[in-house]
């Protein structure tokens, strides 16, 4: 490799949930993974009068908060109270506290709008004379990018460092790589990372604007692909360093790559130069080979430039060989949770030898060389790399591994 | 965590530089309030230079002081971004126009809508390639930054850019959220100290009482502007005086940072 990259210490993935379209927690999402099912329906949110299909989770609306948090209610919120009930992931993090001290462990969220659903509705309730906001709507706990990160923190009764990191759709991928840090730093001894981005006009429309909206469910890597479909989720995993005798499908964190494109704020670059340097980045800090890995799960957002420029960079890294796809065809783009989403979906595929084909997907664009599977491929899978790029020309991508 | 502070920018109400704002914090020169001056940021392409917001001026112009102090090369450096809310004027236009019935949003206001928007210009205008991260803790987020940055250093041991900033949201959200104006304040963390370092800052986490600014007017400063938490540690290093400084983080911690002076 033409350039040297520091490389980190594995981290034991002790726990891991996933909230989307296809499933809340583990075992729906494995089951729609297995059956190719997609999530994706027209769109009919809120009073979005868009020609477009969405991923949008089940229940959001119906789901409470604690009575203590009412101050944090919102959609965004209420999806990642929604995700945290699965899995047994809030008894897990407990469990993790009371061995290292709530101080030690970190909160480490990625999202890229938050709450602002609340702020758009608010918008429609302004005072006719003075223009004020509603005397009801807060800003801090449901607009602001921190408020779920707040949220997460109170609702898990953690005391350690608490951050929201909003890269767009590279946040929550992004994520494991500042939870890394802090544990290496020594500052804490375990970390809640994950991702929360739910469905709001802001996203809906400013897509549109772009004409980046498929009218369609997306095709990633498709001869027709035509754009994205917005989704939303939430996925957590909860980090610790590596402890002896681990099961053999115990999954862990191997590698992390961040780079920039320098570029441009909303178009990738066009042989895909920062998402290589990710990838590269990814396996040097895991001291792997391209060889090594098992499966890529794409960025894969299905518009015409992202696909072509990721293909051209994974090509460039590992060849026309790796079997790689995106899994936004049945989950839609979930923005800033896509990549802990994403994570997530890697880890089921090391634990069930599964390489899950990409839904939707009709006909593999002769083009875009990166070997794109549509079918599920059953075969061991003993690492597997994540790639999540956003605006802004902000890159990650990530490798986990069985530990046996 | 520690690191050198090898380069600092400021830039806020009546501070137009980190001299500035050091003639100020030490009580050389008096403090005179006044609305914030952003420097048209000639780094970026005229095209660019016309998209860009508030946030985005005050964050490109306290990076390029900082880079420069340190006499580091910009598109060589890390960097990690702190803001607690992005462009609110930018926001409030988006929110405005979808309480509308056309529902009409500019694309280009939809590109600078992502919090990580200042930190994409950054690197498109300097060419920096390097891992850059964009994070916000409300009104923790300066400390939220520095943690981050000190981490970075202390584990990757390469130098890094720290930067954080606050910008105003205009109404009707300004009442729910009221920063005054901007304010915005950059460092060269360096592993090792270097010639021209100000000072070795290491940082840990403890519930102690936060220090406070004397003047009546700075203190009013420090807690109307998240970005702006970093003053008392920015008046030690003014005054030319080591030891240490609490700063406010989250109810459930202060940052206590340990303040060595390099001469």
């Amino acid at each position: 490799m033409s350039f040297r990259a520091a490389s980190m210490s594995p981290l034991f993935l002790k726990e891991f949930t996933a909230t989307s379209c296809i499933g809340q927690g583990r075992e729906p999402t494995l089951r729609s993974l297995l059956e190719k099912r997609s999530g994706l329906t027209a769109c009919a949110f809120e009073t979005v009068n868009l020609d477009t299909h969405i991923g949008e989770v089940a229940g959001v609306d119906a789901t409470r908060l604690p009575a203590e948090f009412g101050r944090f209610d919102c959609r965004n919120n209420r999806l990642a109270e929604l995700a945290l009930r699965q899995d047994g992931f809030m008894a897990a993090v407990e469990e993790a506290a009371a061995r290292w001290g709530s101080r030690r462990i970190g909160v480490f969220i990625g999202t890229s709008t938050a709450g602002i659903l609340q702020t758009e509705l608010a918008y429609r309730e302004r005072d006719p004379v003075s223009g004020a906001l509603p005397a009801s709507f807060e800003y801090g706990t449901t607009h602001n990018s921190f408020s779920v990160a707040d949220f997460l923190r109170r609702r898990l009764h953690l005391t350690g460092p608490a951050v929201a990191v909003s890269c767009a759709c590279a946040s929550s991928a992004k994520v494991f790589g500042s939870a890394r840090r802090m544990i290496e730093a020594n500052m804490i001894d375990a970390a809640v990372v994950g991702g929360v981005d739910s469905l709001c006009l802001t996203t809906l429309y400013g897509f549109h604007s772009l004409q980046l909206c498929s009218a369609l469910p997306c095709r990633p890597f498709d001869t027709a692909r035509d754009g994205i479909s917005i989704g939303e989720a939430a996925a957590f995993a909860l980090l610790e360093r590596v402890p002896d005798g681990l099961n053999s499908d115990a999954v862990l964190l191997l590698g992390i790559g961040e780079s920039s494109d320098a570029y441009h704020m909303s178009a990738p670059h066009p042989e895909g130069r920062g998402a290589r340097r990710a990838m590269q980045s990814a396996l040097s800090a895991a001291g792997l080979e391209p060889g090594a890995i098992d499966y890529i799960n794409l960025h894969g957002t299905a518009t015409p430039s992202n696909d072509r420029s990721e293909s051209q960079a994974v090509t460039s890294v590992f060849g026309v060989t790796t079997p790689c796809s995106s899994t936004k065809g049945a989950t839609g783009h979930t923005l800033g949770a896509a990549g802990a989403l994403e994570a997530v979906i890697g880890a089921l595929a090391l634990q069930n030898a599964l390489m899950p084909g990409g839904a939707q997907t009709a006909h593999v664009d002769p083009t875009l060389t990166a070997c794109y599977i549509r079918d599920n491929r059953r075969a061991p899978v003993a690492r597997v790399l994540s790639n999540s790029f956003g605006f802004g020309g902000t890159n990650c991508s990530l490798i986990f591994g069985r530990a046996g | 965590m520690a690191a050198y502070i090898s380069g600092i920018g400021v830039l806020g109400p009546g501070f137009d530089s980190w001299p500035h704002a050091a003639a100020v914090l030490s009580g050389r020169r008096a403090y005179e309030p006044k609305p914030t001056i952003l420097p048209m940021p000639t780094l970026l392409a005229p095209t660019e230079r016309r998209r860009t917001g508030r946030v985005v001026k005050l964050a490109l112009a306290v990076a390029l002081e900082a880079a420069a102090q340190a006499g580091a090369e910009p598109g060589e450096l890390k960097s990690v971004f702190s803001s607690s809310g992005g462009d609110g004027h930018n926001c409030h236009e988006i929110c405005l126009s979808l309480s509308l019935a056309g529902r009409e949003i500019s694309p280009t206001r939809f590109s600078n809508s992502v919090h990580n928007a200042a930190a994409g210009y950054w690197s498109i205008a300097t060419g920096a390639e390097r891992e850059s991260t964009v994070l916000c803790a409300f009104d923790a987020s300066f400390c939220a930054g520095l943690l981050e940055a000190l981490a970075q250093v202390a584990v990757d041991e390469e130098a890094l850019l720290l930067i954080a900033y606050d910008s105003e949201y205009p109404e009707p959200i300004h009442a729910k959220r009221p920063i005054p104006d901007a304010f915005g304040a950059a460092f060269i963390l360096t592993p090792h100290r270097q010639a021209g370092s100000l000072a070795r800052i290491e940082a840990t986490l403890a519930r102690e009482p936060v220090d406070l600014l004397a003047d009546r007017e700075l203190e009013a400063l420090r807690v109307s502007i998240p970005a702006a938490r970093c003053l008392p540690m920015l008046r030690r290093l003014a005054m030319r005086e080591g030891g240490r400084t609490v700063l406010e983080y989250l109810d459930v911690a202060d940052t206590v940072v340990q303040v060595d002076l390099c001469n």
